[in-house]
């Protein structure tokens, strides 16, 4: 295809839609960020999240989520039908501010966590998880 | 009531005081997430274990809201401080108002 000015604009839009749309998909979860944290800044990093990286079965995708210090740590799906997967509120007798489950995702998907340290102030960490076969039913 | 649940739990029978002991749970639950739809069409309604809680002799570990992304049968690893001799109690909370509890000793050598 030649670099005409015709083919740019062409270009150009695909790439408006391409990338527009999952940002209107992401609109439900980042509410859902911003009633947890009240609108506060998160730090990128003081949250751990492992996900495989690549989910054959979207029915059941191991997860750990791990911060110290935090009391709360809420989990999000953002590709999901419903993005919230679990919040974890740690008591005083928790040992260590980890825990692990089962989640499902419905496709492949940024899975977000979010923790709400002690002293008031936010970490987030994001990892994309590839899955091979959705886990919501059809 | 759902059918079948039945909550299994994993936790060490002694430890020493103050130690970190590593507890796993599992709860055989169909949680039914409201998203899948039945031979016609007709979409099966939501039918999930909502909340998940462990305390020792009375003081929290640990508290967990549950989504209907939270897979079939319901698993949570985490770790708990064990002060003393006693137990722990481990409650599940059902969307039709059923609450499934299991409790597990411990005791502090």
């Amino acid at each position: 295809m030649e670099l005409t000015r015709r083919n740019v604009m062409i270009m150009g839009t695909g790439a408006m839609v391409a990338f527009g749309l999952p940002m209107a998909a992401n609109a439900a979860g980042e509410d859902l960020i911003e009633a947890f944290t009240g609108g506060a800044e998160m730090a990128e990093s003081g949250v751990t999240l492992t996900a495989p990286e690549i989910a054959e079965n979207g029915n059941t995708v191991p997860i750990e989520v791990d911060a110290d210090g935090a009391s709360e740590i809420m989990v999000l799906a953002l590709g999901n039908p419903t993005p919230p997967v679990a919040t974890f509120k740690f008591g005083p007798l928790a040992a260590s501010h980890t825990a692990s489950t089962r989640i499902r995702l419905a496709g492949t998907q940024d899975v977000v966590a979010i923790a709400k340290m002690k002293d008031g102030s936010f970490a987030k960490a994001t990892k994309t998880v590839k899955v091979t076969i959705g886990g919501c039913g059809g | 009531m759902a059918k079948g649940v039945r909550p299994r739990v994993k936790v060490p029978k002694t430890a020493s005081a103050g130690e970190a002991i590593t507890i796993k749970t599992l709860i055989s639950h169909k949680m039914e997430s409201g998203q899948r739809k039945d031979s016609d069409g007709n979409k099966i309604p939501r039918s999930i274990i909502n909340r998940f809680t462990c305390d020792f002799n009375g003081e929290n570990v640990i508290d967990v809201t549950l989504e209907p992304a939270i897979s079939t049968n319901p698993f949570f690893e985490f770790e708990a401080t064990v002060p003393e001799t006693g137990e722990f109690q481990f409650t599940w909370y059902d969307d039709d108002g059923s609450v499934y509890e299991t409790s597990k000793k411990i005791s502090v050598e």
